[in-house]
């Protein structure tokens, strides 16, 4: 019955805050309802048993690229007025109202592989936890060498971002 | 009605459907930015639901991934904004144009 | 004396030699400067040896099985499941004369124009072109093949065309080449559909397989006679007949060599040639050979009427050869084909020294115009001994070349068709008037023009000397009836026999009376001038302005057919369709991508979003897609 009320709770602030991204005309209020909607985004993974991916989600995307955003805000002028529609308003409400339609229609079509249906079997606290995910990124048979590319992919966009922003 | 994986794919589609309005509709480079972001994060949601649904960590550990490229691309995609916006002095994405040369 | 049988790789000689000349000076046309002297050493050198190959073919011809060689040549076109072409080459009494013939006269007349092209700019383009036609004529004689034969016909016709153009730089000259080329055109239009016609019936143009398919009626009825009329038609165009003549006397716009070489001598004989060639298919197609005959007697007529008043020496010349012609088609027509190949050869030494004489009076003159001559017999007297011999010939004067050709001629029409026998007795009086008239005006007299008098130079004289003994000759020939024995296998009779027993027959006395009167009528009107020419002008006011309009024949071709019914008719509705239709298609076309582009050019704006959004709503569509189906 928590679980409910918390996802429910967590959805409703997820989909405000999405929605003030897009809303708001003051740049800065739209990044703000980005913070709130990766922190319910946070809870939500709370409430799939991912307490790992939760934290981490708070630290990189509301420590790290929300911070990034803002910053580049304030590098920029008239924060307050410039986030405006542009000529394709419409066409964009149609394409995404159609793709919303098509998913979810896709969804509920789907026969889903499971005794259950859709509901969630109920685990134990101990069957997914953080050691697992640790187990699988760098254990034996692990995903150890894209966890090395990956870091190589980060290094070569940092210094490509400081490369573009450099100033000539 | 208990909580199932319906609901967090919905939610998912909703809050991608959300960013994709915005990606296709802001004239602000940045804001186009935000949604990109937001569609990022949906797709990690569902990434997550489906990863508790089949009691599997395969999807929780591509997450960590997407957070690496999403993180990657934010660094790179802002860079690229502020160089804009340095030459221009504005950053309305209808004069982004150079695709067509 | 046994003379062993020529081979094959000679009898090749005879035509690659010329081709070679051109080949090897050709290339040094242009730019080169040098002395330009051995080029023409080089074509008189293949030509002579061409010569004395074709005397020794004669010779094995005449020794020959049935008087026919066949040289299996080149397969060089094959068709899978199809036609297959040889370039055979074939040998028998008519085109060995033709290749003595050719051989002979394009010797001469290119010893000749080393002198007389001597100080011409372009010598080595005038004997890259002479070597060249000469290879042409070669093929076109001994082709075994209707389709080289056309082939080589074609390439004459580009000789003819380059060397009446030789001195382009004169307007005239170049409307000359183009005249002759678009009218012997169409002569060889009804040539080509002569050949389709006769392709698609026997699949073969191999000429001995028609002629004798024509024999044994496996060709017949109206298609043979198309097929002939085809044929004959662009022996028309080739030879100058009626109504397609108007070219040759233009053609005399060329170097007076290459006139006499071409287009009197050898090419203008080429149509004669190629009736005589087909000659089965036309007797089994009787309309079409009277045709022949009636066309022949015609144009003899018709064309020696306008020789009378032409002021142009070598125009009287033109239309002198045109109206033999006409007798040669006669000839060949009633008389089978020696008699107008024996009119063929003999004409071809005699009208070449007359033109190779005209060469050396312009020579002296500086002027082709007879009404600024006069007088020359004492200042030149070996051209005008050549030439008056030349002219007696052609008058057909006892014991001379052109007596014998033309008695075959006269008997055989008489025979055969009395009412053409009335055109050729009016063509031999035609014939030795203008042709004296020519004689008086230009070595009797007074000279009346203004240049130093000179007479030509060894190496021109040499030929014309040379020429000079078959155009007294030739004709004794077939006195035994050896020309004709060649052909028909006849009985010969004795030599002195044949020159002076023709003269037993009354028609030879009929035909030499004919002709004297002419002499005489030529002599009475410009040497004793009892009868003055201007006041017989006046008298005779229309005719005159008809034969010096020649028959309106140039206007009506330029001005009815070319300018009102082609210029202003087809060619404005060709025009029309060129403008609406064919631009229109052209242009809509170019104008609808352009609007096009224009509309869809502006979906490549560049616009972010707008990409962005077209790939989703193609993302959708595949989902959809997917999902439904």
């Amino acid at each position: 019955m928590g679980m409910n009320i918390a996802f429910w709770v967590l959805a409703a602030t997820a989909t405000a805050g999405a929605l003030m991204v897009v809303s708001m005309r003051s740049l800065f209020r739209a990044a703000l309802g980005l913070i709130l909607c990766f922190l319910s985004i946070a809870g939500l993974f709370i409430t799939l048993t991912a307490e790992y991916l939760g934290i981490v989600q708070i630290l990189i995307y509301v420590g790290a690229i929300a911070v990034l955003i803002i910053m580049s805000i304030v590098l920029t002028r008239d924060i307050e007025h410039s986030n405006v529609p542009s000529p394709y308003k419409l066409p964009a409400v149609l394409g995404a109202l159609s793709f919303i339609g098509v998913a979810i229609w896709a969804i509920l079509n789907t026969k889903w592989d499971n005794s259950t249906g859709m509901a969630f079997l109920p685990i134990s606290p101990k069957t997914l936890h953080t050691e697992s995910i640790g187990q699988m990124l760098f254990g034996q048979d692990s995903l150890v060498l894209a966890v090395e590319i990956a870091a190589l992919l980060i290094l070569v966009a940092v210094i490509g971002a400081i490369s573009v922003a450099k100033e000539k | 009605m208990n909580i199932g994986l319906t609901h967090y794919l919905v939610l998912s589609v909703l809050l991608f459907g959300i960013g994709l309005y915005g990606t296709l509709s802001r004239r602000h480079a940045i804001v186009v930015l935000m949604c990109i972001e937001l569609m990022l994060n949906a797709a990690n949601l569902m990434l997550v639901a489906f990863s508790r649904y089949v009691f599997s960590h395969g999807g929780q550990a591509i997450v960590i991934f997407s957070l690496v490229v999403a993180a990657a691309e934010a660094s790179v995609g802002l860079a690229i904004i502020i160089s804009f916006y340095r030459q221009r002095k504005n950053i309305d994405i209808k004069d982004i144009d150079l695709l067509k040369w | 004396m046994h003379i062993s049988s020529i081979t094959p790789e000679f009898i090749w000689a005879i035509l690659w030699l010329p081709l070679a000349a051109f080949a090897v000076i050709a290339p040094l046309i242009r730019p080169f400067p040098g002395k330009a002297e051995p080029a023409s050493f080089i074509s008189i050198a293949a030509v002579g040896v061409s010569f004395v190959l074709s005397c020794w073919l004669l010779i094995s011809v005449w020794n020959a099985d049935g008087h026919q060689i066949l040289v299996n040549g080149l397969n060089w076109l094959s068709i899978t499941n199809g036609p297959v072409f040889n370039f055979g080459l074939l040998l028998d009494p008519l085109s060995a004369i033709m290749l003595v013939v050719v051989t002979s006269v394009s010797l001469m007349v290119q010893i000749y124009s080393r002198a007389y092209m001597h100080s011409d700019a372009s010598y080595r383009r005038y004997f890259a072109f002479i070597s060249l036609f000469t290879a042409s004529m070669l093929g076109l004689i001994m082709s075994a093949n209707l389709l080289s034969t056309f082939i080589f016909w074609e390439l004459v016709g580009l000789s003819s065309y380059l060397l009446i153009g030789f001195w382009f730089h004169r307007p005239s000259a170049v409307a000359a080449a183009k005249k002759a080329f678009l009218i012997t055109r169409i002569g060889d239009i009804g040539f080509l559909a002569a050949l389709l016609l006769l392709y698609s019936r026997t699949n073969t143009l191999d000429i001995l397989t028609l002629n004798s398919s024509a024999v044994t009626a496996v060709l017949s009825g109206s298609v043979l006679t198309l097929a002939a009329l085809g044929l004959f038609l662009g022996a028309v165009g080739k030879s100058g007949q009626f109504p397609l003549h108007i070219w040759l006397p233009d053609a005399m716009e060329g170097p007076t060599p290459v006139s006499a070489l071409i287009h009197a001598a050898t090419m203008v004989a080429a149509g004669v040639f190629l009736v005589g060639r087909m000659y089965p298919l036309f007797e089994a197609a009787p309309h079409a050979l009277t045709v022949v005959g009636i066309i022949g007697a015609f144009t003899a007529v018709f064309a020696g009427t306008m020789g009378l008043v032409m002021k142009d020496i070598k125009r009287v010349l033109a239309y002198s050869t045109i109206s033999q012609l006409g007798l040669m088609f006669l000839g060949l027509s009633v008389g089978g084909v020696w008699v107008g190949i024996f009119y063929l050869f003999n004409h071809a030494f005699f009208k070449a020294l007359l033109f190779l004489g005209a060469g050396s009076i312009n020579h002296a003159t500086g002027t082709f115009d007879m009404r600024e001559m006069g007088g020359l017999r004492k200042k030149l007297p070996w051209t005008c001994a050549c030439f008056t011999l030349a002219a007696l010939s052609l008058a057909g004067i006892w014991p001379l070349a052109g007596f014998f050709s033309k008695e075959g001629v006269l008997a055989a029409v008489w025979d055969k068709q009395p009412v053409l026998f009335a055109f050729a007795i009016v063509t031999t009086f035609l014939t030795a008037f203008y042709i004296f008239r020519v004689v008086f005006m230009v070595f009797a007299g007074k000279y009346r023009g203004e240049q130093h008098l000179h007479e030509s130079s060894k190496s021109m004289l040499l030929p014309m000397l040379i020429l000079a003994v078959p155009a007294l000759a030739s004709g004794w020939l077939n006195a035994n009836g050896g020309f004709e024995g060649l052909f028909e296998g006849h009985a010969t009779h004795g030599f002195l026999e044949g020159i002076v027993g023709l003269l037993a027959h009354p028609l030879a006395w009929i035909s030499l009376a004919t002709a004297g009167l002419g002499i005489l009528l030529a002599y009475v009107m410009y040497i004793k001038v009892w009868i003055k020419p201007d006041r017989l002008k006046g008298g005779l006011h229309p005719v005159y302005a008809i034969l010096t309009r020649k028959y309106w024949m140039d206007d009506l071709y330029e001005n009815l057919i070319a300018r009102s019914l082609l210029y202003r008719g087809a060619f404005q509705i060709a025009q029309w369709f060129d403008h609406v239709v064919i631009d229109g298609a052209t242009n809509g076309v170019a104008a609808i991508t352009k609007a096009a582009a224009k509309h869809t050019s502006r979906t490549q704006n560049g616009a972010l979003q707008l990409y962005a959004l077209v790939a989703v709503m193609g993302a959708l569509i595949i989902a959809l897609v997917v999902i439904l189906v």
